[in-house]
């Protein structure tokens, strides 16, 4: 009993750091309507600033003084990334809002690795709190009850400012209509700027305040955001309260995890989520989300065309010049082309549910790693053939959609792509725990493709029949009627279903229809690898794709393949450099603001406009 | 005081307003008439900047407010009602005042709570409850004190008897009476002839965002064509 009072203890401990950064995370969420990805950056800032101010300021002043200060620093920080890369484009789509946050993540990375180095710091103890308490014979660290005892004035301090504060009125207000606020004579841009300092200040704090606990280093940054989202999104979106609630239900059980239940800790919280989130589709304390009700829908899509006889005319020379590649490329040249052919279908896949259909999905690596693992294990544990075993690869990564599927369709916008996410945790981390079948991060190894196929020349055409004609199939479904009624889903979902469309069952078989094709991309993938790993089933992975169809563009098809292609060959080349999380964070950032419809969609703006026949009426 | 000059404003590619031109002068109130989907609505948001005119120009006390964000049209003096009234529904009701406080204004008169809670005694009595508690006419006299609370020079309210009991319509003419008496500027757009006829100086008629008439209800009086072109009696 006694040690299960210092196990809850040593939780709301943790809870107290945690329900800092996502409370500032809610925060802004809740005005500004941003997910914001980077908001785990500023938590690492905040350790690796507040490090510094320590090692510089001594004392109880000092230590005290530097978590004050950290605070202060990366509020300013947050502002500046504010005003300089959020307010351009609080109109934009979500998605868009999202890829440039992941931007942000990236060049903070680099430049944190720059000024700080890549070592580890470990924090300083608190002046004076070093030691232990003994509490029914269990000894506590005195800095887990000062912790404890500080929560709750922290809680009552945000309570304060929001509830009885004209910027806490003004920020409540702004979070159901910002329009209003402005027309009654307050200047939101400023309101906005100041919220996302004050929340990433939030963050900061967090991460200084925890460094007697830990430390800084350079995997901070990821490894709070899964927890922090999971947080604020069981609390629901824009809750203080229920931020606060969730952190301590996670906290608890993340140590109680850690104690009784080992293996279960990478996905305890993700489970707890996805519970939640099936029961209360808005989180525990949350309101609903109506797409568009804060005056922030994307601009109107121009309805699309079938390509004109000149982008036949490319398709089809293209298609030649691939298929005339192996006569003069080099094996290096066509694995590259293996690569790009894969990861354009994957992110084919993903454009498929998130440009037609609308639904934002965090974990499309599900599918992809899903559908390889499948094969993998049949080729590894039972000698299956190659051509058997890559048929399992759409098929188990369509069954796993149908699965997931049907409970993520009905939830919308933040909340579905939280849920996805959260399943494809789940899925990754039975790659990765469950060793007996997967091998863990060993992964599963010597997965070749039969004898007709070893060749890279054969495997390169299999790949590009298989590639290219999942591609066109998803172009074809997007101009059919299945293709238009999924259109209508997404733009007015009530006057879809008052026509008569099943909006939610079409959704769901557009879902599956996704992970068919990303299982299909992992088939080819593994055995062209001839290994898997649970990296392809990572959030990273995800997230690549989602780079991937922003890049190239969302609104068109042959965005994500030439998001793809572009990708694939930037990577190969950057991650050559040493900064290059800093380059690559710039470009995304820089085609968020300036090109904000991606490579393909700025070309063919370019050509309308050049044709004099403008689609910038309707963009306003 | 205000004058709006050959403005043009478009709902994507839908041309709304086409080259309206007014004025509306200090101290006086002024009814903006016209059917459903006239674009009085519109004209409104023009002036406030809610949507940008794409050509001509609003000038107010000598400022062209084309390109300002809304917030610095409000700041100079230009308070709005929109007519689907925007309530904070998880705010309070003082809250909702709190937000449109400002600081008090040259020549404009100088609200305070307690005044604005003697013109309408309802949100006194309702002062702690939530906006989404409140019915449909209080919710209306909750919009119009929020936007007092930041002591405008000119007033525009987007149809203030839309969907509300008819005592409360008589209520809200009497308001509007003495708001003229406090020395407001006032435009209120009108579907409600009698209404606008009660508290009115001047009627001016829109039609497919262009101006029909402008002039004296004794000059409407005289036209009765006008009116049964216009405006839906
Ligand atoms: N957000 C919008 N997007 C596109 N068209 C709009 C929008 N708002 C209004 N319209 C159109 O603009 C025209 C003018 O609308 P407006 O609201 O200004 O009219 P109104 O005179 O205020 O009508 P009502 O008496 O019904 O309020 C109408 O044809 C309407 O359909
Ligand atoms: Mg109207």
């Amino acid at each position: 009993m006694a040690f299960f009072f210092a196990q809850l203890l040593t939780g709301l401990a943790n809870a107290s750091s945690l329900f800092l950064v996502a409370s500032g995370l809610s925060l802004i969420f809740g005005v500004t309507r941003i997910v914001n990805f980077a908001h785990g950056s500023f938590y690492m800032l905040g350790a690796f600033i507040g490090v510094t101010l320590m090692e510089v300021l001594p004392g109880h002043f000092g230590f005290w003084g530097s978590i004050l200060l950290t605070g202060l620093a990366v509020g300013l920080i947050g502002a500046i990334v504010e005003i300089v890369v959020l307010r351009p484009i609080y109109r934009a789509p979500e998605l868009f809002q999202l890829v440039a946050t992941f931007g942000v993540i990236l060049v903070i990375q680099d430049l944190t690795l720059m000024i700080w180095g890549a070592e580890d710091r470990l924090g300083p103890r608190a002046p004076g709190l070093r030691g232990i308490w003994r509490i029914f014979g269990e000894p506590v660290p005195k800095y887990d009850i000062v912790l404890i005892a500080m929560t709750p004035f922290i809680l009552f301090g945000l309570w304060y400012l929001i509830t009885r504060t004209r910027l806490g009125v003004l920020v409540r207000a702004a979070t159901q209509d910002r329009e209003m606020v402005g027309a009654l004579g307050v200047n939101q841009a400023w309101l906005f700027t100041g919220v996302f300092a004050l929340g990433s200040a939030l963050a900061g704090w967090g991460g200084a305040l925890q460094l007697p606990k830990g430390g800084a280093d350079l995997l901070m940054d990821f490894n709070i955001i899964g927890t922090i989202f999971v947080i604020v999104v069981i609390g629901g979106m824009g809750s203080l309260p229920g931020a606060f609630i969730a952190a301590v239900l996670i906290s608890v059980l993340n140590v109680l995890g850690v104690t009784y239940l080992p293996s279960s800790t990478l996905v305890l919280m993700f489970v707890v989520m996805a519970v939640v989130l099936i029961i209360r589709p808005y989180g525990l304390l949350g309101r609903e989300e109506v797409a568009g009700e804060h005056g922030q829908v994307g601009a109107p899509e121009t309805p699309i065309r079938p390509y004109g006889r000149l982008g036949q005319a490319v398709i089809a020379g293209l298609l030649v010049l691939m298929a005339l590649l192996p006569l003069v490329a080099d094996q290096f040249l066509l694995i590259l082309t293996i690569d790009m052919i894969v990861f354009a279908l994957f992110a084919a896949s993903l454009h498929f549910i998130l440009g037609t259909g609308g639904l934002v999905s965090f974990g499309h690596a599900a599918f992809f790693g899903g559908g390889a693992y499948a094969a993998a294990l049949l080729v590894y544990h039972f000698d299956t053939p190659m051509e058997i075993a890559f048929l399992f690869a759409p098929l188990a990564a369509g069954l796993l959609a149908l699965g997931i599927g049907w409970f993520c369709i009905r939830l919308t916008g933040v909340y579905f792509a939280m849920l996805t996410l959260a399943f494809s945790q789940l899925v990754w981390s039975l790659a990765y725990q469950w060793r007996a079948v997967t091998r863990g991060d060993d992964g599963l190894i010597s997965i070749w493709p039969t004898d007709w196929l070893s060749g890279t020349v054969p495997y390169y055409y299999f790949t590009l029949i298989l590639g290219v004609g999942g591609i066109l199939f998803l172009r074809h479904v997007i101009h059919a009627p299945f293709g238009y009624a999924l259109r209508a889903g997404r733009d007015s979902p009530r006057q879809a279903e008052a026509m008569g469309i099943d909006v939610k069952r079409i959704q769901f078989a557009a879902f599956a229809l996704a992970g068919v094709m990303a299982g299909l991309a992992g088939g080819m993938f593994v055995f062209s690898k001839g290994s898997v790993f649970p990296t392809e089933l990572e959030i990273a992975a995800s997230f690549d794709a989602l780079i991937v169809v922003f890049l190239g563009g969302v609104k068109t098809l042959a965005g994500g393949v030439v998001g793809a292609g572009f990708m694939t060959v930037v990577e190969d080349w950057l991650t050559r450099l040493e900064y290059w999380r800093l380059l690559l964070g710039l470009v995304i950032i820089a085609v968020v603001i300036i090109a904000p419809e991606g490579i393909v969609g700025s070309i063919r703006s370019a050509w309308a406009r050049y044709r004099g026949t403008g689609d910038e009426e309707v963009a306003k | 005081m205000l004058s709006v000059e050959a403005v043009h404003s478009y709902y994507g590619k839908a041309h709304i307003l086409d080259g309206l031109s007014f004025e509306v002068r200090r101290g006086e109130v002024v009814a903006l008439l016209g059917r459903n989907g006239a674009g009085k609505s519109t004209t409104m948001k023009s002036v406030m900047q809610l949507v940008r005119p794409r050509q001509g120009r609003v000038m107010f006390q000598g400022a062209d407010l084309v390109g300002e964000p809304s917030y610095r049209v409000a700041k100079s003096g230009i308070g709005y009602v929109p007519e689907d009234r925007r309530i904070f529904t998880d705010l309070t009701v003082m809250e909702n005042l709190e937000v449109g406080r400002q600081p008090a204004r040259k020549g404009a008169p100088d609200w305070t709570i307690e005044q604005l809670f003697d013109i309408f005694p309802n949100l006194k009595e309702r002062r702690t409850n939530r906006g989404k508690h409140m019915s449909g006419g209080e919710q209306q006299m909750l919009t119009i004190a929020r936007t007092l609370m930041g002591n405008p020079l000119l007033l525009l309210l987007d149809e203030p008897s839309e969907g509300i009991a008819p005592v409360i319509v008589e209520q809200m003419a009497e308001t509007i009476k003495t708001l003229k008496a406090e020395g407001l500027t006032v435009m209120i757009s009108e579907q409600n002839l009698h209404f606008a006829r009660a508290v009115a100086d001047r009627a001016i008629i829109i039609e497919g965002g262009e101006k029909k008439f402008d002039g004296s209800f004794a000059e409407l009086e005289a036209q009765p064509e006008i009116r049964d072109a216009y405006l839906s009696v």
